[in-house]
C-alpha cells in the first residue's frame, strides 16, 4: 500500500448526500479481474450521458475544479461492499475524501487502499463547500501525522480522528494481511483451544 | 451485567485484542463469489501466500451469470472470464465451488442457509454487503471488501473493531397483507439510511419470533440498507427446525451438543444495548419506495413527503415524482421477483397463491428469478411453475439477475420496475431504470393489475 503522511492540494466539491457505491462505480463495470483502470468509469452515469458525452454540469467535468481531495455530502459510500469504489477513486487520483459521515464498509475499504477518509462535522463540511465555491483554487493541507486539515485562505483548522492502528498502517504503507500472517501462531492456538 | 446475543458470539471469536485498535476476529465460514474474489486471489498469489483454511470456504457464481441457457458458454467475454477465473482459483486452492450446472448453485445468501452451512453462533463473511442475511440464524455475518477477502484467505481472521449494539423491537399483530419486506422497509423509512452505521442490530419482539426463517432472512438482509453492518435474530425452535436435516447441518450427537450451545445464545434479560428502538406492528402497512435510497419508503396509500434538501429533490427528479404524489395506481411495465432479499421458496409460494387463476397485465414484463437451483426445483415440484407460466410470468434460472443488472437482465431507462430486491439506487437495475422496492405480494399484485395497488384494499 502507498504511504500517506501529508498533502497540499485543491479539492473537488460533490455536494450530494448518500452517494452510494453504485454511483461511484456502477455494477456493470465490476467484471474486471484486476484492480487497475476503474478510474475511467468513476461516477460513470453522472459523468457521461448514454452516448458517452461528458455531462457538463457534473463537477468532475467542470474545469474550474481539480485536485486529489474529494469533498462529499453526508453518508458517502453507502450501499454495496465493492472495494472497486475505493479503487476507482484512487485510480482517478483521489488521495483524500472528506465528508460528514461515511458508510462503514466503504471507510474500511478506503483505508485498506491508502485513500484517507476524513470525517468532519456538518457545519465544518458546509464551511468547506462554501470555501471551494468562493475560490475553487483554495489550498487544503491534510496532515495525517498531526491529524488536522487546514484551509489557510479562510483560516480554517479542523482536527480529525483516526484509529491509531490504521494511522500507523497508512503512514508506513502496511497491509492488514501482513499483520495477520505474523499472528498465525495465536490463530492456530485459538483453533486448537476451540476444538479441544 | 448480562451479555447480548451479539456480545456472546463476537467475544467467543476474538483471537486477540490490539491496544487502541481492532480485534483479531476468527471467521468460521467464508463465502465467496466471482465478482469480489479475483483480486483477493491475485493478492495472495503476488505474495505467495497459501489459503489458510480452504475447507472453511464455499464458492458459488451468482452476480454475473445469465439466467437463460446456463448450460451454454456465457456470451459476454468479461463475465465468462470472471466465472472461469473463479473455477481456476478454486481448483488451485482446493476450495469447494458450486458452479453453473451444479445442483447447489445459487445466490450466495440463499444457498448458505438452504444447505445448512449457516448456523447459529457462527461468524461468517463474504465480499458482499448482503451477507447480513445470515444473521437471521443468530450468527454474526457481515460484508467485507476484497482486501479483507484476501485477509480471511490468508489467516481465517479479520482485523475489525467491535461495532456498537442496537436493538429494534417490533411487537403486536401485523395487518393482513403486510409481509417481512414491509416490516424492514418500514423500519428503514422510520430510522433513515445511515441510522445503523457503526452498529450491529438485534431484531426482537413477537413479530420476529413468529416469523419464518425466510422472513427473518429478508429482515436481516436489509440491515445494511440502514447502514448497519449486520442484523441478528435470536435462534429458537423455528431456527433449529429449519436447519435440521439439511446437507451440512450437524447430525446426531453433534446436533444435541450444538442445540445446547445455540440455546445459550439469546441476549440475557439484563443485557443492555447502546441504542434501542421500538415499533408497533399495527402501524405498518404495505410499503413501497419512491426515491433512490431504501430509506425513502412510504405506505402505498401515503403521499411522498416534502423536503427542500437538494439531494432529496434530485432523487425525486430521477424517479419522475413530485412531493405530495401518491404512488397508488401508478402504471408500471416491469416487475422483478428475485434477489437475495426475496427469492426463497416462501416468496414464490406467496406470489403464486395470489396469482393462481389470474393473468398478468398485457403491458407488464414479469420476471421470476429463483435464488438457487434448489428453489427452482422446488418451484417445479410444488407445481408453482405452471401457475406462473399460465399467468404469463417468465421463470428464469438462478442468479442475482435484475437486482444489479450485471447480466442481460436490465430494466430500460425511464421505466418503473416494482422489484423485490434491496436497492433502489440510481441505475441499479440498468442505466436510467427507476426501481420501486416492495414485497413479493405487492410486486405480483402490480404485475396482475399493471399498476401499483394496495393489497390490503383489494
Amino acid at each position: 500500500m502507498e504511504k500517506f503522511t501529508r498533502l497540499e492540494q485543491t479539492a473537488i466539491p460533490l455536494e450530494i448526500e448518500n452517494v452510494d457505491t453504485d454511483q461511484i462505480i456502477p455494477a456493470r463495470f465490476l467484471k474486471a479481474t484486476d484492480r487497475e483502470g476503474f478510474g475511467e468509469n468513476l461516477f460513470r452515469d453522472w459523468r457521461y450521458d448514454e452516448n458517452d458525452n461528458p455531462i457538463s454540469n457534473f463537477v468532475l467535468n467542470n474545469p474550474s475544479f481539480s485536485g486529489s481531495i474529494l469533498v462529499a455530502g453526508n453518508n458517502f459510500g453507502c450501499g454495496s461492499s465493492r472495494e472497486h469504489a475505493a479503487w476507482a477513486l484512487a485510480d482517478f487520483g483521489f488521495k483524500v475524501v472528506i465528508s460528514s459521515f461515511f458508510a462503514d464498509i466503504f471507510k474500511g475499504n478506503a483505508l485498506n487502499n491508502g485513500l484517507l477518509p476524513i470525517q468532519v462535522s456538518d457545519s465544518q463540511l458546509q464551511t468547506i463547500f462554501e470555501a471551494i465555491r468562493e475560490n475553487p483554487n483554495c489550498e487544503f493541507i491534510v496532515d495525517l501525522v498531526s491529524q488536522f486539515i487546514k484551509v489557510p485562505s479562510i483560516d480554517l483548522h479542523i482536527d480529525f480522528e483516526i484509529n491509531s492502528y490504521k494511522k500507523t498502517c497508512l503512514i508506513n504503507g502496511y497491509d492488514d494481511i501482513d499483520y495477520l500472517i505474523n499472528n498465525k501462531q495465536k490463530i492456530e492456538e485459538f483453533e486448537r483451544k476451540r476444538n479441544a | 451485567m448480562g451479555k447480548t446475543l451479539f456480545d456472546k458470539v463476537w467475544d467467543s471469536h476474538v483471537v486477540d485484542q490490539l491496544e487502541d485498535g481492532p480485534d483479531i476476529l476468527y471467521i468460521d465460514k467464508h463465502l465467496i463469489h466471482e465478482v469480489t474474489s479475483p483480486q483477493a486471489f491475485s493478492a495472495l498469489n503476488d505474495k505467495d501466500i497459501p489459503v489458510f483454511r480452504p475447507q472453511q470456504i464455499v464458492a458459488t457464481v451468482d452476480h454475473n451469470v445469465p439466467t437463460l441457457n446456463q448450460h451454454l458458454p456465457i456470451k459476454d467475454d468479461l463475465s465468462r472470464n470472471q466465472v472461469a477465473k473463479l473455477r481456476k482459483n478454486c481448483d488451485e486452492h482446493n476450495i469447494e465451488l458450486y458452479g453453473l450446472g451444479h445442483p447447489y448453485q445459487g445466490i450466495v445468501h440463499v444457498i448458505g442457509p438452504e444447505l445448512g452451512i449457516t448456523q447459529p453462533g457462527m461468524t461468517m463473511v463474504c465480499g458482499d454487503s448482503h451477507t447480513s442475511t445470515h444473521g437471521a440464524f443468530g450468527s454474526i455475518a457481515f460484508g467485507i471488501g476484497t482486501s479483507q477477502v484476501a485477509q480471511v484467505f490468508a489467516s481465517q481472521c479479520l482485523l475489525v473493531s467491535k461495532p456498537k449494539s442496537m436493538r429494534i423491537t417490533v411487537d403486536g399483530k401485523l395487518k393482513n397483507g403486510v409481509h417481512p419486506k414491509d416490516v424492514i422497509l418500514y423500519i428503514i423509512a422510520q430510522l433513515g439510511t445511515d441510522s445503523g452505521t457503526g452498529y450491529f442490530v438485534e431484531y426482537a419482539g413477537n413479530v420476529f419470533e413468529n416469523m419464518s426463517m425466510e422472513g427473518r432472512m429478508t429482515i436481516c438482509n436489509m440491515s445494511i440498507e440502514m447502514g448497519a453492518r449486520g442484523g441478528m435474530i435470536a435462534p429458537d425452535q423455528t431456527t433449529y427446525d429449519y436447519i435440521e436435516g439439511r446437507e451440512f447441518a450437524p447430525s446426531q450427537a453433534e446436533w444435541q451438543q450444538k442445540c445446547k450451545y445455540w440455546k445459550s445464545l439469546p441476549s440475557d434479560p439484563d443485557a443492555s444495548f447502546d441504542k434501542e428502538y421500538s415499533f408497533d406492528a399495527a402501524e405498518i402497512s404495505p410499503m413501497i419506495t419512491y426515491g433512490t435510497n431504501p430509506g425513502m419508503g412510504i405506505g402505498i396509500q401515503e403521499q411522498i413527503p416534502s423536503s427542500q434538501n437538494e439531494s432529496f429533490q434530485k432523487s425525486l427528479a430521477y424517479m419522475g415524482f413530485n412531493q405530495g404524489d401518491t404512488l397508488n395506481n401508478l402504471p408500471i411495465n416491469y416487475v422483478f421477483i428475485g434477489s437475495c432479499t426475496n427469492s426463497r421458496i416462501e416468496d414464490f409460494r406467496v406470489a403464486s397463491a395470489y396469482i393462481k387463476g389470474k393473468k398478468k397485465a398485457k403491458n407488464v414484463n414479469a420476471l421470476i428469478v429463483p435464488g438457487s437451483q434448489q428453489v427452482a426445483k422446488q418451484i417445479q415440484d410444488e407445481g408453482l411453475g405452471d401457475i406462473f407460466e399460465e399467468a404469463g410470468f417468465m421463470i428464469r434460472q438462478p442468479g442475482c439477475s435484475a437486482c444489479l443488472a450485471m447480466n442481460d437482465d436490465k430494466i430500460p431507462a425511464g421505466e418503473y420496475c416494482v422489484s423485490t430486491s434491496n436497492r433502489n439506487f440510481e441505475g441499479r437495475q440498468g442505466p436510467g431504470a427507476r426501481t420501486i422496492l416492495a414485497s413479493p405480494l405487492t410486486a405480483v399484485a402490480a404485475a396482475i393489475e399493471g399498476k401499483i395497488v394496495d393489497i390490503t384494499q383489494l
